[in-house]
């Protein structure tokens, strides 16, 4: 029967261990030569764009790569859905922006400002997201044999 | 109560009822807002009630953490808290960041990350609001004379959640690094560290409630935490999916996060087993059930609802729709809200000296808050689900697919309708229980 000792020593070595793997695969995943995430097109409008997305908490009612708030549309592939005048016309407009009813903050935007915002989700269109990219344009690239055109 | 000082718990939990009342207000603000009916908008839009929802959850859950631990840790340690004086400075101080935390939020002073809206400037007073909680507890440990397996697992986990922190302070250029690092924070946090706190008190209740050995309870408490490390730290990989990391997450994410359920099995396995080898005679049968409920229904919450969308091959369609809020609410629900409910039910007899337990109110309050929870979910599992298959199979337009989910925000509301009444007949024993006094010193538990 295990002791408490034992139970014990399953605790920390797993634990241990198991940190350990992450802290590797962490550095693994994250070193240059894996690099996904679009980094060497990292503009400065880009990243004024990443500041005002989360000075107005855009991921309090949007997603973005799948994470947020569920309350408004995934912006990961905007600019493909909707083009990038339709987008500084959302962010710049004075007055709620409503589709189908549910408001948005009017933000109210100057051009400088919803320029950054779209180089922002420009360069959030090149990271390669494991599929989860096509996921979102239309339909599960698992299923995407399956479609009768 | 064995120590005088053991009641400044009773504050932490009183401030915890605030602000799930509060948590629960802004909850129906976002439910009747996605029925379309954002009256508030202009003054408080869904992305505010979000924030506030959400952060409020976290405040209130520390501060019934701490809360237990300041009535644990005396007790574990056979010794009075090392400053009571110091123990209010710092209900005091977590309570002003708290509110000026949430007050913020309604002007717009917030990270605009999930789960770590709090902006940068209060993150400073958060970090030494915990340190001084931090030492409050080790130098009652150390002038105790005790340390017991279940304040050190306790502590471990209050100390690891104070360091986990520190990542989510780091600035970020990169979008994908900035996620990458949030999920140190939250994953590690509520599918890791959370989990010793919730052991620790789990245990301390069993050992109290169930009166089985300590050795027994302890022995599975190492058990029932090393699992969840084991599967817990690398299922942080189920975040990593699809966030623009390489590929070998969906691998190890997958593989580690198809076990988590089993820590929370062994979880459950282990609170039921001890209940039942235990002699069923402590009369506070309410603390029974809030304890053995927080076991089961973490189980459900966190592990079964989590293994329904953790694989990378389903999580491609969930990820980023309303199916994670039906996991989320639940496991939230189950792990760290009823373990924080179970403790107040057990602590409050005793710190007030007056047997208030077991009546109709009481099992009335635990029953319908976990009908209005199940409710909830049902509501959110509906409208996931429908969501998946009109969004991400038919490639059916997001704002179509909410008009069209809409129905089941109904169910939400009605859910969350018995959920708030449950919790408010828990707020009238809550009440009804007075203020702790020292008579309760004299009074067997």
């Amino acid at each position: 029967m295990l002791s408490k000792k034992q139970a014990q020593v399953f605790f920390l070595g797993g634990t241990a261990v198991t940190f350990l793997i992450f802290i590797m695969l962490t550095v693994y995943s994250l070193g240059k030569a894996q690099d996904q995430g679009n980094h060497e097109n990292l503009t400065a409008e880009a990243i004024r764009g990443k500041e005002i997305w989360e000075k107005n908490n855009c991921m309090g009612c949007h997603t973005i790569m799948g994470e947020g708030a569920y309350y408004a549309p995934e912006l990961t592939n905007v600019l493909e859905r909707r083009g990038e005048a339709y987008v500084k016309a959302v962010l710049m407009f004075k007055d709620p922006w409503q589709p189908q009813g549910r408001k948005m903050v009017a933000y109210g935007m100057t051009d400088a400002e919803a320029s950054d915002v779209v180089a922002f989700f420009a360069w959030i269109t090149e990271i390669d997201l494991n599929g989860f990219e096509k996921v979102n344009r239309t339909i599960s690239p698992l299923a995407e044999d399956k479609m009768i055109d | 109560m064995k120590y005088k000082s053991q009641k400044v718990a009773y504050w932490f939990f009183a401030l915890s009822m605030l602000l799930l009342v509060l948590q629960l207000t802004y909850g129906f603000i976002m439910g009747f807002a996605r029925l379309g009916y954002d009256g508030l908008h202009e003054w408080i839009p869904f992305s505010t009630a979000h924030t506030v929802h959400l952060n409020l959850l976290v405040v209130w859950l520390l501060s019934g953490f701490m809360g237990a631990a300041y009535y644990i840790i005396p007790e574990e340690s056979e010794t009075e808290l090392w400053s009571v004086k110091l123990a209010y400075l710092q209900l005091i101080t977590l309570a002003v960041v708290g509110v000026a935390a949430v007050v913020g939020f309604h002007f717009n002073y917030w990270e605009g990350r999930k789960f770590l809206e709090i902006p940068r400037i209060l993150d400073w007073p958060v970090a030494l609001n915990v340190i001084l909680f931090l030492v409050i507890l080790l130098m009652t440990m150390v002038k105790g004379k005790k340390t017991s397996t279940t304040s050190l697992v306790l502590y471990g986990g209050l100390v690891a959640a104070a360091l986990l922190y520190l990542p989510g302070m780091i600035t970020f250029d990169s979008q994908v690094l900035d996620s990458f690092f949030r999920w140190w924070v939250v994953h590690l946090w509520v599918e890791g560290v959370w989990e010793l706190i919730m052991g620790g008190i789990m245990a301390f209740l069993l050992i109290k409630l169930t009166g089985v050995d300590r050795e027994v309870i302890e022995k599975w408490l190492y058990v029932v935490v090393g699992l969840t490390f084991l599967s817990g730290i690398l299922g942080t990989g189920h975040h990593y999916y699809y966030i623009g990391v390489n590929n070998i997450w969906l691998i190890v994410g997958g593989i580690f996060s198809a076990l988590e359920p089993l820590a929370f099995l062994a979880m459950a396995l282990w609170a039921i087993n001890m209940y039942r080898k235990g002699e069923k005679k402590h009369p506070n049968k309410t603390a029974i059930l809030w304890t053995l409920g927080a076991a089961i229904v973490s189980f459900l919450g966190a592990g079964v609802l989590g293994l329904a969308h953790t694989l990378p091959q389903t999580n491609i369609y969930t990820h980023g729709t309303l199916v994670t809020a039906m996991h989320g609410h639940l496991a939230f629900w189950g792990a760290y809200a009823m373990i924080v409910l179970a403790m107040i039910t057990y602590v409050l007899p005793n710190v007030t000296g007056r047997k208030l337990y077991d009546t109709s109110r009481s099992r009335s309050a635990f029953w319908l808050a976990n009908i209005g929870m199940f409710t909830m979910v049902s509501g959110f599992a509906a409208a996931g689900i429908t969501q998946v298959y009109l969004e991400r199979k038919l490639g059916i337009d997001f704002m179509e697919v909410q008009n069209e989910i809409k129905v089941h925000f109904w169910i939400l509301i009605t859910g969350a309708t018995i959920l708030s009444t449950g919790i408010t007949l828990y707020i009238i024993d809550f009440l009804k229980y007075g203020q702790p006094n020292d008579e309760a010193l004299e009074i067997q538990e």
